[in-house]
């Protein structure tokens, strides 16, 4: 697509929507909003820059090896987590019962792991978007 | 002919579903089945067990965090399928 | 019989479910267009979710996250059946995937996406003995 306005305005908005993306996977635990609606804004940014500057640059910006790391990275981090409960002497995935200080609700951090499980999610969750659309894209053409 | 048959059999599927509605309980009102005990657990000890003020985020992430890492490997295994499907090389 | 009507009238977000799922099922039977039958299903799937969220509501309740500042009784809606829609979003993201994907790969084999051509096709292809195609 070669529309002037689309790629300034695209270029322009990008920025914002991946910190719009990260705002809401942030404040998960605060407000409307989480670890999958926030995942999939981010991803949804990096689509629209691959459908309007073209497959090869959008790849460029964000590679197969990036994406794979960071799918491996979210599911493991997720057990990571769940370990932690294990290694303090509690059960699997346990939040409050393994002694995490939960910090002053409200805050950002607060709800101990909560945070941190999140936010391996929201990443995730945004590179399976990218991922799913590379795929059928490159078939395509 | 066909489209006629299956518009058929939806309106008499649609009509025991209508009168299924009359049965459900009263739309909004607090005492429904829905709203039992695990609800009214969830409503008021979510801020004490997990810190969360979003109650959805302290189910999701926290009460039911199994539900979430195996949702995580759905989305794995629907990224793995599609590549075998459509993977070039492999006809 | 007046009595009926009323009560159905009163429990309005259903009749929409429903009448999403009618439209979504009519959707997947009539069309033998493939895609046609990928969106019938998520238009399906959207009613599922429609009848979860308003069966967990109360009338007057607001969203189930706790604010700071307003004390007093607060109705908060039911959150379980919110929680649980999440997982059937994701889930209805991976079947659409999936069968997109399918489809492609079916457009790639037969050079249409209609499911009775394709089963045209395949029917030639067996009678003709032709055991090659794949």
């Amino acid at each position: 697509m070669t529309d002037f306005v689309l790629k300034r305005i695209v270029a322009l908005l990008l920025p914002f929507v991946q910190m719009f993306g990260m705002y809401v996977i942030f404040h998960g635990h605060l407000s409307p909003g989480g670890s999958f609606s926030g995942g999939i804004i981010t991803g949804l940014g990096l689509i629209a820059f691959s459908l309007v500057f073209g497959l090869d640059r959008g790849t460029e910006k964000i590679t197969d090896r990036m994406t794979t790391l960071i799918e491996s990275f979210g599911a493991l981090w997720y057990g990571a987590m769940g370990l932690v409960g294990v290694l303090r002497g509690s059960a699997f995935l346990m939040n409050k019962g393994s002694g995490v200080p939960l910090g002053e609700p409200g805050k950002l951090y607060s709800g101990g792991l909560i945070i941190l499980i999140t936010l391996g999610v929201g990443l995730k969750v945004g590179s399976t978007m990218v991922t799913l659309f590379t795929a059928l894209m490159e078939e395509e053409g | 002919m066909s489209r006629n048959i299956a518009a058929f059999l939806l309106v008499c599927i649609g009509l025991v579903m209508f009168l299924a509605i009359a049965e459900l309980p009263l739309y909004g009102s607090p005492d429904t089945p829905v709203q039992n005990y695990v609800a009214k657990r969830y409503v008021s000890g979510a801020l004490s067990d997990t810190g969360a003020l979003n109650m959805v985020a302290s189910i999701v992430i926290d009460y039911r965090a199994y539900d979430t890492l195996i949702e995580t490997t759905v989305l794995f295994t629907s990224i793995i399928a599609v590549f075998l499907v459509l993977k070039k090389g492999t006809n | 019989m007046g009595d009926l009507l009323q009560r159905i009238l009163q429990n309005y977000p259903y009749i929409f479910a429903l009448a999403l799922f009618g439209i979504g099922t009519f959707t997947v039977l009539t069309h033998s267009n493939l895609l046609k039958k990928v969106i019938g299903i998520n238009i399906m799937e959207g009613s599922t979710y429609l009848f979860f969220i308003a069966a967990g509501n109360i009338r007057g309740g607001v969203a189930p996250i706790k604010d700071m500042v307003s004390q007093g009784d607060v109705v908060y809606v039911n959150p379980l059946p919110q929680a649980l829609m999440l997982t059937g979003i994701v889930v209805s993201v991976s079947v659409t995937a999936l069968s997109l994907a399918l489809i492609m790969r079916l457009y790639k084999l037969y050079g249409t996406i209609d499911a009775k051509e394709i089963h045209r096709i395949r029917k030639e292809v067996r009678a003709n003995g032709n055991s090659n195609q794949r």
